[in-house]
């Protein structure tokens, strides 16, 4: 077994891709100025979030969001024992790399903490309750943002108010305003996670205290939301299949296009009154990305009616056969809390049991946030702001600085501000630009470099791995522990037995054939009764796991989506194995023990 | 006050019948009457022993010869002892009460579908399990009786146990009148185990209440309560039923039936086993939950830690086929108290958390 995984400054660019750190922020790709410090850290390929190669617009996304989750760490609460998170881009994937608090500062940090966090917590509801104030109105001032072209002359009101600015001026600073919003966006996403994750964190470590062997998924249970916004898109689905067939117009969703679909609908008064039901839950709950949400290219509800619509077909046909599309909420609810009670019985002392319901209450107190903000910003904040670059694309399309509208997502965040001002430039001088001549050739090598990228396959983790991984939240948010550490070490050297190990992330054990699944474009191939092996799965997939037997991912830990999902689902999950979708192919017999983290490839 | 029949099946054991039929059948009784799936059998009481003691009029001679018997002296004794056994061995239940024993054989043969089945006919002495007096083991079970005739036999010889050199010594210690001794029998089909074993309500190895530990291995729970075979070890938790750890031993040999050489019923005996058996798991998943739950049940009915015996027996059908064969409480962990460690003000053990989060004190929990 290797001690180490490779340096990053061994890791060649794939033929066809050299030169690809010009997609990329000049600060975030690995550099020989700090080799020393980049060559023994331990970086670790975040798939749970950025599992493809990025785009350069994306990628900067990426980096205003690590940098606020540290920011978080280390300025605001002073997380005791740790700052940040480090980010890099290598060949196009991110890699991440927890920054300790040096040791001597931890004392010091302390009680900051307690004062800082502790009033957070003592706080939590009002303080919450601002948060989806402020994040609404953030959202309502980005999809206010205006990205028209700049016309031919300035309307005449310009000259009678005498507003002394024009549009030039307008497209410059909206571009810097929609990039202000992303970096608001992203403050408020950190401004209670930490907080969130330390709270379960310490409820999780008092349950293993009491009970050594007690299942993570069981701790997770007893926590979860059963009323959580994540699911509202998915409930809007089912709500709109069963209006369809009670109304009986459930014959005019028979697979056409959405247009033929809409068509249909409209031509009496039933199908307009379905309609108006769509509208209501489309804003906000369809802004719904299928992947992530982080990237551009994931399909989003709203913009891709084939996705939603798709759904509500399939589920149609299940109203018609009878069954209950309803979550048993008053049977999860019930399930959650007897889990609850029944651990609370098992401890042994008064004062045990006093402890447990003070960790327990706050840690359903910051699981609303932990649950919901995802919703919030990464589905449907996130949709604002690829919806508006879009509009910024048809700008530079027009103006013949690209060919096609997505390819605003091949410059560079700050790249864009030139850009954009060489258009105002020549707008305002009445001369040529130099874009035109310049970026569709540049875009074009670009676009190739990027498909390359998206090709190659990103190791699991670079440089000098700790002894034990103990920072609190790489183990929660990404699942990376010293176990999966030396798995990834393990793999590749010698065994392949065809068993591969992760997190038990919800109970049970199936067999069944696999269906491997890169990307939410494949959704559709997957058939009933197949277990699902995908990278990561998405809040969007929620209908797929109503046909699937079972789920096993490469990235992600106990908390990771597929295991939240597939415990509400009770589907067996294993999370977290690295190597599923690249050691199962489609069509192979698996077997999946949820009970014990292990997935056994049987044959094919 | 409802009359006790002489000769009954567990299941009609109400509360009040528990002095005519000693501890162990009123416990079988409690344990069906909980829920809990005892193997099938019946009672027969103290008054069908003291009657046919009375008509057999040997009362008084055995109690006279054990007078004159000098314990001390062990050739004596065991002389005195033998021939006590031999008078109690010859004594005839009434015809009422033996029809009654025949009726209540005949239908446990029907219940089971086995004709002649084999059952265990145990003593039940009425002091046995009390808390002042420890009579367990003192007296005799005999396992694989198979026809009434044996049955009736099996009977006469558990009575016969009274006599043993122990329980004489033991009563005479005790200050206990030799003829004021009592026995009922517990006549209970005879589990044909393909698995056995044992499970503690909790983890032996570090006292969490929430797990379920089950040894299981092929065939009698013999070779594991003598621990004379490396049992599978599994942990159930009990909240959420899922099975967390899982240890497949080498199960090399085996207790099992095996047929004797004179045509007289089979007995059991230590087996090697076929490799295939050796290192296949003796429990299915459905049936190491199956004995998690009955485990649970006890624990709850008892209302404290059990350690129970088990087994999966061949002849019923799965899903009703694991058995509880003994149930005792716990007494290793159940008296600790082990508080969980950790600091009570919230921010204090977030801190404590988040400083020294679990992955980095693995077994502090254990210690």
């Amino acid at each position: 077994m290797a001690d180490r995984f490779p340096s990053p400054f061994e890791i060649e660019a794939p033929d066809g891709a050299d030169g690809w750190q010009e997609l990329y922020s000049y600060s975030a790709v690995f550099s020989r100025e700090r080799r020393d410090y980049e060559d023994g850290g331990f970086w670790f390929h975040d798939g749970v979030h950025w599992p493809e190669a990025l785009t350069p617009w994306d990628a900067g996304v990426f980096e205003v969001a690590i940098a606020s989750l540290g920011q978080y760490n280390t300025r605001h609460y002073l997380v005791p024992p740790a700052y940040g998170v480090d980010f890099r881009i290598l060949n196009g994937y991110a890699y991440l790399s927890p920054v300790p608090a040096p040791e001597g500062d931890i004392e010091s940090r302390v009680p900051h903490f307690m004062e800082r966090a502790g009033y957070y917590f003592a706080n939590w509801d009002r303080l919450y309750d601002d948060w989806l104030v402020k994040v609404r109105a953030l959202v309502q001032q980005m999809s206010e943002l205006d990205f028209s072209p700049l016309p031919e002359m300035e309307d005449m009101d310009v000259i009678t108010s005498g507003a002394g600015r024009g549009s030039g001026d307008r497209l410059l600073s909206t571009y810097h305003r929609l990039l202000d919003h992303v970096v608001t966006l992203w403050q408020h996403h950190f401004e209670f996670l930490n907080l969130g994750y330390a709270a379960y964190l310490d409820f999780f470590g008092f349950c293993k205290a009491a009970f050594p062997s007690i299942p993570d998924l069981a701790i997770a249970k007893m926590v979860a939301g059963v009323d959580v916004d994540l699911f509202k898109p998915d409930d809007h689905l089912k709500s709109l299949a069963r209006l369809a067939v009670s109304s009986s117009i459930d014959d005019r969703f028979d697979g056409g296009s959405p247009d033929e679909v809409w068509a249909k609908l409209g031509t009496d008064e039933a199908g307009r009154a379905w309609i108006a039901e769509w509208d209501k839950a489309a804003e906000p709950w369809f802004n719904f990305s299928t992947g992530s949400g982080f990237y551009h290219s994931d399909k989003i509800w709203i913009q891709n009616l084939e996705v939603p619509l798709g759904y509500i077909t399939d589920y149609i046909v299940k109203v018609k056969e009878g069954v209950d599309l309803n979550r048993p909420v008053e049977k999860l609810h019930a399930e959650r809390d007897r889990v609850a009670s029944e651990y609370r019985e098992l401890l042994d002392s008064d004062d045990d049991r006093e402890t447990f319901d003070g960790k327990l209450g706050l840690s359903r107190t910051v699981f609303p946030y932990v649950e919901n903000h995802n919703f919030y910003v990464e589905h449907w904040a996130h949709s604002v702001i690829w919806r508006k670059m879009r509009e910024l694309g048809d700008v530079l399309k027009d103006a013949g600085f690209i060919a096609e509208t997505d390819d605003v997502f091949m410059f560079r965040r700050s790249e864009l501000v030139e850009v954009l001002f060489d258009l105002y430039a020549g707008w305002a001088v009445g001369a040529p630009s130099r874009g035109p001549a310049l970026w569709p050739q540049q875009i074009e090598r670009r676009h190739a470099i990027h498909n390359t990228l998206k090709g190659w396959s990103a190791p699991p983790a670079l440089g000098v791995p700790p002894e034990v991984v103990t920072e609190p939240f790489t183990v929660m948010l990404w699942g990376i522990t010293s176990d999966s550490v030396s798995a990834w070490l393990n793999t590749g050297s010698d065994s392949d037995d065809g068993s591969l190990s992760g997190f038990a992330a919800s109970p049970g054990l199936v067999e069944g054939p696999a269906r491997v699944i890169f990307s939410a474009d494949q959704i559709s191939e997957i058939e009933d009764g197949e277990i699902l092996v995908a990278p990561l799965t998405a809040p969007s997939w929620a209908p797929v796991f109503g046909k699937i037997k079972a789920t096993v991912t490469d990235v992600g830990g106990m908390m990771s989506h597929a295991a939240i999902v597939c415990r509400e689902y009770g589907l067996p999950a294993v999370t977290g194995t690295a190597f599923g979708t690249k050691n199962i192919t489609t069509g192979q017999l698996i077997r999946v023990d949820g009970n014990t983290g292990t997935v056994t490839i049987l044959e094919g | 006050m409802t009359e006790c029949p002489s000769v009954l099946p567990f299941g009609n054991l109400a509360a009040e019948f528990h002095p005519q039929v000693g501890g162990k059948c009123a416990s079988l009784g409690v344990m069906i009457q909980a829920g809990l799936p005892v193997p099938p059998g019946f009672a027969i009481t103290t008054h069908a022993f003291a009657e046919a003691g009375e008509a057999s009029g040997l009362m008084p001679r055995i109690s006279e010869l054990l007078a004159q018997t000098d314990i001390t002296d062990s050739a004596a004794l065991e002389a005195a002892a033998a021939q006590a056994r031999e008078m109690v061995t010859s004594w005839k239940l009434l015809d009422e009460h033996q029809n009654l024993l025949d009726q209540n054989y005949a239908e446990l043969c029907e219940l089971v579908g086995i004709p002649d089945v084999p059952v265990a006919v145990r003593s039940s002495a009425t002091s046995e399990d009390s808390p002042d007096a420890s009579f367990a083991g003192e007296h005799d079970t005999y396992l694989w009786v198979c026809g009434i005739d044996n049955v009736r036999q099996k009977v006469r010889e558990c009575w016969a146990s009274l006599f043993t050199e122990r329980a004489i010594v033991y009563r005479a210690e005790m200050g206990y009148p030799h003829d004021e001794v009592d026995m009922a029998v517990a006549v209970q089909k005879m589990v044909k185990p393909r698995s056995a074993g044992v499970a503690f309500t909790l983890d032996p190895t570090n006292g969490d209440r929430s797990g379920i530990c089950i040894d299981a291995a092929w065939g009698f729970g013999e070779g594991v309560v003598s621990g004379d075979v490396t049992p599978d070890n599994f942990l159930v938790d009990k909240v959420m039923w899922s099975i967390n750890r899982r240890t497949i031993s080498p199960k090399t040999h085996a207790h099992l039936l095996v047929a004797s050489d004179n045509g007289a019923h089979p007995t059991v005996g230590r087996v090697e086993l076929p490799a295939e058996q050796v290192h296949a798991p003796s429990l299915t998943d459905e049936e190491i939950v199956a004995v998690a739950r009955l485990a649970r049940t006890a624990e709850k009915h008892y209302g404290s830690p059990q350690d129970i015996e088990w087994a999966v027996d061949e002849d019923l059908p799965p899903g009703e086929n694991v058995v509880l064969l003994q149930a005792r409480p716990e007494t290793v962990w159940s008296k600790k108290h082990h508080a969980v460690s950790g600091k009570k003000d919230p921010m204090a053990s977030i801190v404590d958390t988040l400083v020294n989060p679990l992955s980095a004190r693995k077994g502090a929990a254990t210690g």
